[in-house]
């Protein structure tokens, strides 16, 4: 049996309000099929599943707005039977939240909200708190206990109580920009307080990667053009590959390299906010693929139909800002990860090559990163590599 | 095709992009980009949207013929005859 929680869409997201079942109970489904609608505060996602089977349960309706890691359905792996004790849990099965990322804070939900799974029958909790829970529509298996030994006293009750009371009310009177702000401030509050960053800084000389791009592009017909953010992400991807410390992801209190490669690419949203979805396998796609990829993420991302596995698989992030006439921009490590691209606009400049000054189009690539994980010099390393990389479009 | 047939185009398409934007507004000669919040990405959209509707090919190398209202209706009417 496995259990679908409401999965962690990044750092910034602490809960989210299930909004239909693609599926019904009894329907079988396979690892990657979209399951669910779920708005969050940035954005409505379409939720993957990460498990082939049978649904055999739901446990959270839609309209019913529930932490990260709430329990939101039950599946039956493939060719495995229910235990008794898997049909213990799942007929009292409560909304059990589990940290996706255990230094996680999530802000706006109840203090009391984490804790590891356990059945009702194993509840440590006073005849008084369960009266009070029942008669405030709460569930105690969602409490943790601060009482001695973990027991669940009528304080945690109450303040339970008086979380949930808070929030729908803060759902009312917040509007989708509004909450978005309050999302990406709490990640990048909590990136400054939590990441040690260091910036480093390199300017590429941008002249062959344009001049092949020109030419690459006349033999493209207008759907297949691409645009030069595309090379710049895939020669991010390609130069991680030899970069393992700055494609890792921070938890548990250390870093772990990750071996596929997603760059995140951040996108504006009109009105406001930002998102940074993957582009799965940046490394391994081909640029005409890559281009599909990027044209269809930003549509979706600005339509507001992206998925699960987009927000949550971002390994590091790349920000552009060329576009709004920047020519550097030093970002903050958008958590989990542990470091993120920014680069500026293309600007024509005096440049030497060969003892002679001659104009080219430069374009300025910076690196925010952990200090916990890389030191500046494997930093500056990875850069030099992607400078490389866009010297050699042809091999992109 | 007239010219303001093509204008209706110009903006339907535009609208697709940029759906927030008031086009009404939209003044003919000034850059489109300083009037409308869009990137390179929907000003490639664009341009496939308006090969899809105007059946014109549009070289990269003219893009910048397409920066105004006016100068991109006068472009594509040009390209239509030419093609």
């Amino acid at each position: 049996m496995a259990e679908f929680p409401m999965p962690q869409l990044g750092a910034d997201m602490s809960a989210g309000k299930l909004l239909r079942w693609r599926k019904a109970a009894g329907d079988h489904v396979q690892r990657g099929d979209i399951i669910a609608d779920v708005e969050t505060d940035k954005a409505d996602i379409e939720i993957e599943v990460f498990t082939t089977g049978v649904i055999e349960k739901f446990l959270v309706q839609p309209g019913e707005r529930v932490p990260v890691g709430t329990v939101l359905a039950v599946i039956r792996e493939e060719g495995k039977p229910l235990t008794a004790e898997e049909l213990r849990i799942m007929t009292t099965a409560a909304r059990e939240p589990i940290p996706a990322i255990p230094e996680a804070p999530a802000p706006s939900i109840a203090p009391t909200a984490i804790r590891p799974a356990v059945g009702e029958a194993r509840l440590h909790i006073s005849p008084a708190a369960r009266k009070l829970a029942a008669d405030l529509g709460i569930d105690p298996a969602s409490l943790a206990g601060t009482g001695p030994g973990g027991r669940i006293t009528l304080e945690d009750v109450q303040r339970a109580a008086q979380a949930k009371a808070a929030q729908p009310a803060a759902e009312v009177t917040l509007d989708r920009p509004a909450r978005m702000r309050q999302a990406i401030a709490a990640a990048m509050a909590r990136s400054k307080r939590e990441i040690p960053h260091y910036y480093l800084s390199t300017t590429i000389d941008m002249s062959r990667a344009m001049a092949w791009l020109t030419q690459e592009n006349l033999k493209r017909t207008v759907e297949d053009r691409l645009v030069y953010g595309v090379l710049l992400l895939k020669a991010v991807a390609l130069a991680l590959r030899d970069a393992p410390e700055i494609n890792s992801i921070w938890a548990g209190g250390k870093a772990t390299p990750v071996h596929d490669i997603h760059v995140g690419v951040a996108i504006s949203l009109r009105g406001g906010g930002l998102v940074a979805p993957a582009l799965h396998n940046t490394d391994r796609q081909s640029l005409g693929d890559l281009m599909k990829s990027f044209r269809d993420l930003v549509q979706r991302a600005r339509a507001g139909s992206l998925r699960s596995s987009e927000l949550g698989d971002p390994t590091i992030t790349v920000t552009s800002l060329g576009e709004q006439g920047v020519e550097s921009v030093f970002g903050i490590i958008y958590p989990p990860q542990v470091a993120l691209v920014g680069f500026g606009k293309v600007v024509e400049r005096p440049w030497s090559v060969e003892g002679q000054v001659v104009s080219r189009p430069l374009i300025t690539a910076t690196l925010s990163a952990d200090h916990r994980v890389s030191d500046g010099h494997r930093g500056g390393l990875f850069l030099a590599a992607v400078d490389r990389k866009l010297q050699e479009p042809e091999k992109l | 095709m007239t010219k303001d047939q093509i204008r209706e185009t110009v903006l339907r398409v535009l609208g697709q992009i940029a759906p927030e934007a008031d086009l009404s507004q939209m003044k003919s000669d000034l850059r489109i980009r300083d009037q409308l919040d869009i990137d390179s990405m929907d000003l490639l959209n664009w341009v496939i949207g308006l090969h899809k509707e105007l059946n014109v090919d549009i070289p990269e190398a003219d893009y910048p013929k397409l920066a105004t209202l006016g100068g991109c209706i006068d472009y594509l009417a040009a390209r239509r005859e030419l093609q």
